[in-house]
């Protein structure tokens, strides 16, 4: 368990994947039997510029303690572009969150080539030991009624 | 004579005339126009009184110009378009002349955000050629904007502003063309360093025919070491102050350089006055109202002519 | 279009405090097209309230609608089940929309989420400007299609003021000198003779100072 787990609360993480480096990344360590924090539950989208910042917001709403969307590496996205806009929305999106209260750090955007199975077992767990610590986000708080 | 007022007299006479500049208190302390009405006194033809200068309010130049004329001063009176609707402006000109005032100088007005009321809606109901026609339609025909007649008369000697040197350059002659077309019967210009480049536009303004129409004062500030020409190049639009004279301040070091700097001022005024179409100086000696008569003095010009 | 930005957050927070039960109601014309008030821009503000809410221990209820244009009763109407529903209506339209709303539907009270500032274009992606302000005389075909009266901080109709430098506006060098870009585009087009004329003092009473304007069409009035 990560520091500021308990027995009774697991962080819910949404992690929106990108199909050509992000999920492919994730499928290569699955291959390999890596092993990675099961609080991350996975998106798969055709391209991190696909994100929407709603898509964001709504998943804290919907009860998530945090979110991150993975990409490819500037440079190497399929859609030339998608990964850079991607990056632009979820700074906006901090931004709203810090506005509406909550830790901008509860969403991260992280980039990786489709070879790194490695690092994307490195990147789930390290948001989830972020989240851990941070605790249970205000509506999931509620939700428990803690 | 459209106003006869001194200015106006010693204009008319031919001889190179010379105003000054007063600014009112921040407030209703007339003790500060008495102390600086006393170093102007006898070294200025008419001392231009300024109106909220950079939107900073002061005492209103109308009352200050009366407070001045109590000292013993000619005023020539400022107005801005910034702070007043064609309905003040008017009422204001009825005001100023029942007061004895007998110049007027009109302007845009620095805009608000430079001062310290930011918040403040501008007017702006006018702008300062609009004012132009207006002083001269209620001095030469008795009627206001709307064609009602006055009740007295409005002798008004009429100024305008000029930025001989401002962006874009090739404009401000034209521009000035405007103002006399407008009514203007005097001219007094932002600060002057460059003579060269100033010579340049005088002779596209001649060219114009406008010498022969409009009375030229060419401002002049007094620079009191580099920090001020520097701040004066970067931050005064329409104002270029040649390396040539910059480095002179350096060169005089931080102690000499406010007399340097005086030095310079008496230079520029001595080669102004050979220029042909240049009526005079407007000396604006920022904070340093008490140097004013040592200047006027090097340059040969006391004592005042009277008319 | 018109320009509105959302008001800050807090003073939206702020707003709402009395009620129980909102309808964030987007616009989809101008507000839409600047970005700040459409069908995303509410979703999103929807979100973010109840984010709000929860970290405050807030509880209220939030339904979501946009219609076509918040400027027309027609369109008002197709959210009437929703605005009838709720205590207030948080609108993203600017502030013609919102007085409509008033006026259509007197039970809700009636908050304004956004600061209705300026008649604009889309200058480039994510940025607009200010290019007219409804004087109600256009002198356009004078200065070359370029206004004085929206762009100069002066309204000076015989420009320039001595405060222009290096192209810029005295009150800001992030603004042009809308006169250096009038006779710049006279002179281009040879039309600077036009210059010399002087413009008359302007009738104000066009342009708003004569009291809130109304204009008809009277063969299209029943």
């Amino acid at each position: 368990m990560a520091e500021g787990e308990s027995a009774s609360w697991r962080p819910r993480i949404v992690a929106f994947c990108c199909h050509y480096c992000a999920y492919t990344a994730a499928d290569l360590a699955g291959a390999a039997r890596l092993q990675y924090s099961p609080s991350v539950e996975i998106v798969r989208i055709p391209c991190t510029g696909k994100v929407d910042v709603i898509f964001l917001l709504k998943a804290f709403t919907s009860g998530a303690d945090g979110v991150y969307v993975a990409g490819c590496l500037d440079g190497d996205c399929h859609f030339i572009s998608g990964n850079i806009r991607a990056k632009a929305r979820i700074a906006a999106a901090k931004n709203l969150l810090a506005e509406a209260g909550l830790e901008p750090e509860r969403l991260e955007m992280f980039q990786l080539s489709a070879a790194e199975g490695d690092r994307f077992r490195l990147l789930a767990d390290e948001m989830t030991a972020r989240i851990a610590k941070m605790g249970p986000s205000p509506i999931a708080k509620r939700a428990t009624g803690e | 004579m459209k106003s006869g007022s001194n200015l106006e007299k010693v204009l008319a006479a031919g001889q190179f005339a010379v105003t000054a500049e007063l600014g009112p208190p921040k407030g209703s302390d007339l003790e500060v126009i008495k102390k600086k009405a006393a170093f102007l006194k006898g070294v200025a033809d008419a001392v231009n009184i300024t109106d909220n200068q950079t939107a900073i309010v002061r005492m209103s130049s109308m009352a200050a110009a009366c407070a001045a004329i109590q000292n013993g001063l000619e005023p020539v009176m400022q107005m801005v378009c910034r702070d007043r609707n064609r309905i003040a402006m008017q009422s204001d000109l009825f005001g100023a002349v029942a007061g004895g005032i007998r110049n007027c100088l009109f302007i845009s007005g620095d805009h608000p955000k430079s001062g310290n009321h930011p918040e403040a809606k501008i007017v702006y109901d006018i702008d300062s050629i609009q004012a132009l026609a207006m002083a001269k339609r209620m001095r030469d025909e008795g009627k206001v904007l709307c064609g009602e007649e006055i009740e007295g008369k409005m002798p008004l000697f009429i100024g305008a502003a000029w930025t001989p040197l401002g962006d874009p350059l090739e404009i401000r002659p034209l521009r000035l063309a405007k103002k006399v077309d407008a009514g203007a019967d005097f001219i007094q210009t932002q600060a002057v360093y460059d003579i060269k480049a100033f010579g340049k536009q005088m002779k596209v303004a001649g060219d114009l025919g406008l010498l022969d129409k409009v009375k030229i004062l060419v401002g002049v500030i007094p620079l009191k070491g580099v920090g001020m020409a520097r701040y004066m190049q970067k931050n005064v639009p329409g104002v270029t102050v040649p390396e040539s004279l910059v480095k002179r301040l350096k060169d005089a070091g931080k102690e000499a350089a406010p007399e340097e700097g005086i030095k310079i001022t008496v230079e520029l005024i001595q080669k102004l006055r050979e220029m042909p179409g240049v009526a005079g100086v407007h000396i604006m000696a920022i904070e340093w109202e008490h140097r004013v008569k040592e200047i006027v003095e090097a340059a040969g010009l006391l004592p005042r002519p009277t008319v | 279009m018109i320009v509105a930005e959302r008001k800050p957050y807090e003073e939206i927070r702020a707003m709402l405090a009395p009620y129980k039960k909102v309808l964030v109601f987007g616009c989809g014309g101008c507000v839409t097209v600047c970005a700040t008030g459409g069908q995303k821009e509410a979703e999103i503000l929807a979100e973010e309230l109840k984010l709000t809410d929860a970290k405050d221990g807030v509880s209220r209820e939030y339904v979501v609608k946009t219609v076509e244009r918040q400027c027309e009763r027609e369109f008002l109407a197709e959210a009437a089940s929703e605005i009838g529903a709720v205590d207030a209506v948080l609108s993203l339209a600017c502030g013609a929309g919102v007085n409509l709303l008033a006026e259509a539907y007197p039970k809700p009270a009636v908050l304004p989420a956004m600061n209705t500032t300026f008649l604009g274009v889309n200058d480039s992606p994510g940025v607009w400007v200010e290019r007219c302000k409804g004087c109600g005389d256009c002198i356009l075909h004078t200065t070359g299609g370029i206004c004085p009266v929206a762009r100069c901080s002066k309204n000076i109709l015989n420009g320039p003021c001595g405060g222009t430098h290096d192209g810029k506006c005295e009150v800001s060098d992030e603004i042009d000198c809308v006169w250096a870009l009038i006779v710049k585009r006279l002179t281009e087009t040879n039309a600077l003779d036009g210059y010399r004329r002087i413009v008359p003092p302007k009738d104000w009473r066009r342009g708003g100072h004569g009291g809130p304007r109304k204009m008809t069409r009277e063969e299209l009035i029943k």
